[in-house]
């Protein structure tokens, strides 16, 4: 078995007095992808945003594909390009094209020759099939394809670890499918995923394993078979029965 | 034919109205043209102050006959929409009317009929109206100072040179855009600079030096203004990023900084820099005085550049913060690429708002002996040659200043619309 690519060991973070995280131990392997999910206000932003430190976190350690996050760390904007992150309000850059949008940071961050970096984001707008749009202005684009947009802007840094912080929670109902398709292929090709949803539907299909957090803590970790077939505790049965 | 109901115009008699409407519209503007104009009081058989309210009472009834909802006729109901909508708005109008009317035939007999520009002395203007005769005579002076005469096309080819240095950006290559904002900032104002000092300046290639005391009228307003616009936006745009620092040091000294200068009047400042300033250098150091003036305006100015531009910074959702961020974008890759261009768009109004304030606050240099435009208007009506014509300055200076502001303005609209990505 090869050594975890995410690991995070007794972490906690407090928000002035407030502890939205309380020991949080969590070990994610390479190509796993792992859902999260609980009742809003239960920590489970504030834990992925703590993987690519827009949160720090004032106890405890997180190791990311062999770096470890604190104040010390120099480089931390290396670890960002190599985590990308998908917001529930697609943040997309509302001055610049769908394209360049795409190629921005592989252009500026990674040096890539500009003529690549437009080809490659081309391929990843192709694979999201919004192609048709690269010239268009975010704000000319439905949520869907804005959030679809978004996805394949943080491929293009090519990393080895997507976060999807409530990537389908801003979006009508009939464009939820469409991003979820995104994610499901990008999932098939073996990429480390962590997603916060509330889709259990997508959670099934291509989970490995499902946690389960309530007031900070991880309350159930389990394989997603498992975990919906015979939840451990209480408030994670309670959950489901009102989720499903 | 239908009973006319004055109270109560409707969509049935529509024609009736309008026409007796506007024809008694007519009526009440006539009045009061020929009164204004040919001082003929067509109501003098009315009894006396009858006769000053007469248009005014035939102009709204007038008005109210043709004040009909949905009339079908674009034009009226435009009119009805935006000066007509009830009795005292039509009042209103018609106030505005008569008063512009009234104030006409004075304003026009003074500011041309009556006017004279013939001849250059004082003793052309005889007339009763405006004496252009003196803007013609000091034209020069109001633009160039008392730069000497033989020496003006100096001036005009350094404005020239500046101005089309400016429009390089326009033709600059495809692959040589990404260094736009590098020339503009420090390798565009170096030029100027060197343009302006070799050739207004002069010293040498032979040409006669010109100190900068004799430097005035509207090409010192540009001069000043030039370099003030040019230098305070960069720098207001780093105090406005340094207030917003983690950094507790930057952070401090860029909120000492703005609000030491937006607690200080203008005049005070430019008091220091021409009189305390020049103490506390070393006695061999010499800094020309109009330098001094214009890093003195640069400073005050950025104070409230770097307030606008930090109102843009504020407004931006913060998670344009961490989609940057969270692509692996450091400080200023962010800020470069990503916060910047939005805010700097936002704040656009604000900006030019500031910069206008700047240039109209340019007159203020009188204060420590340096004419621009309207310092040289302060010189020339207190010169005993040229008594009394103070008004035909100011007018003039006015409406060069307006031309001025308002070609920035419209500049301004035109950047705003350039950049509007929204939908």
């Amino acid at each position: 078995m090869s050594d975890p690519i995410i690991k995070i060991q007794n972490m906690n973070k407090w928000f002035g007095d407030f502890q939205v995280l309380k020991n949080i131990n969590l070990e994610v392997e390479a190509n796993k992808k792992i859902v999260v999910c609980g009742p809003s206000g239960s920590g489970k932003s504030t834990l992925i945003r703590c993987i690519n430190r827009l949160e720090e976190h004032q106890e405890g350690d997180i190791i990311v594909d062999g770096n470890e996050l604190s104040e010390k760390t120099k480089d931390i904007e290396k670890i960002r390009a190599e985590v990308g992150m998908v917001f529930q309000q697609f943040n997309l850059f509302p001055h610049l094209s769908i394209l360049d949008n795409c190629t921005l940071a592989p252009i500026w961050v990674k040096k890539m020759p500009k003529k690549e970096a437009q080809e490659l984001a081309l391929d990843q707008l192709k694979k999201v099939q919004i192609d048709d749009q690269a010239n268009k202005f975010p704000g000319q684009l439905s949520g869907g394809q804005q959030q679809r947009c978004a996805i394949a802007r943080a491929l293009c840094m090519q990393p080895k670890i997507m976060l999807f912080d409530e990537p389908t929670s801003a979006l009508d109902p009939e464009m939820i499918k469409e991003v979820l398709d995104a994610m499901v292929s990008l999932a098939k090709g073996g990429m480390t995923m962590i997603v916060v949803t509330h889709e259990m539907g997508f959670a099934k299909e291509v989970a490995d394993e499902v946690i389960f957090m309530d007031e900070g803590m991880i309350i159930e970790k389990a394989e997603t078979k498992e975990f919906f077939a015979k939840p451990k505790s209480d408030r994670t049965k309670l959950f489901l029965s009102q989720i499903l | 034919m239908q009973t006319i109901n004055f109270l109560k115009p409707s969509r049935d008699n529509i024609k009736n109205y309008s026409i007796i409407g506007s024809f008694l519209v007519l009526v009440s503007l006539i009045d009061v043209i020929s009164n204004a104009f040919l001082k003929i009081n067509l109501t003098s058989f009315l009894p006396g102050s009858l006769t000053t309210l007469f248009p005014l009472i035939i102009g709204l009834i007038g008005l109210n006959m043709m004040r009909i909802d949905y009339s079908g006729n674009k034009t009226l109901d435009l009119l009805n929409k935006n000066i007509n909508t009830n009795n005292f708005n039509a009042l209103l109008t018609l106030l505005i009317l008569f008063s512009i009317i009234k104030a006409l035939p004075q304003s026009l007999s003074w500011m041309i009929l009556d006017a004279t520009i013939s001849g250059d002395s004082k003793d052309a203007c005889t007339g009763t109206g405006a004496c252009w005769t003196y803007i013609k005579v000091w034209f020069r002076r109001f633009m160039y100072g008392m730069y000497p005469n033989e020496f003006h096309w100096r001036i005009n080819t350094a404005f020239i040179l500046v101005i089309a240095l400016g429009f390089v950006g326009y033709f600059m290559k495809e692959n040589l855009k990404k260094y736009l904002a590098l020339y503009y900032v420090i390798i565009y104002p170096v030029i100027a600079y060197l343009v302006i000092y070799y050739l207004i300046s002069g010293g040498s290639f032979g040409l006669q030096w010109v100190e900068t005391g004799a430097w005035g009228g509207l090409s010192l307003t540009f001069i000043v203004s030039f370099f003030c616009l040019i230098f305070c936006f960069p720098l207001g745009m780093i105090f406005a990023l340094g207030r917003r620092s983690n950094l507790p040091a930057i952070k401090y000294i860029s909120i000492c900084y703005i609000e030491f200068w937006r607690g200080v009047p203008l005049i005070t400042v430019l008091f220091m820099s021409s009189v305390m300033f020049p103490m506390f250098l070393p006695e061999d150091f010499f800094m020309d005085k109009l330098v001094r003036v214009i890093i003195a305006i640069t400073l005050f100015e950025a104070a409230y550049c770097a307030e606008v531009i930090r109102g843009g910074l504020q407004s931006l959702p913060r998670g344009q913060y961490d989609a940057a961020k969270s692509l692996g974008m450091g400080y200023w890759k962010m800020h470069i690429f990503v916060i910047l261009p939005q805010a700097l768009k936002l704040v656009i109004p604000g900006i030019a708002n500031t910069f206008l304030a700047l240039v109209k606050d340019t007159p203020l240099i009188f204060v420590v002996g340096l004419a621009e435009l309207a310092g040289m208007l302060a010189l020339a009506k207190t010169n005993p040659k040229w008594l009394g014509f103070a008004m035909e300055g100011y007018i003039f200076a006015s409406i060069i200043f307006w031309i001025i502001c308002y070609a920035m303005s419209k500049y301004s609209y035109n950047l705003e619309a350039k950049y509007k990505t929204e939908r």
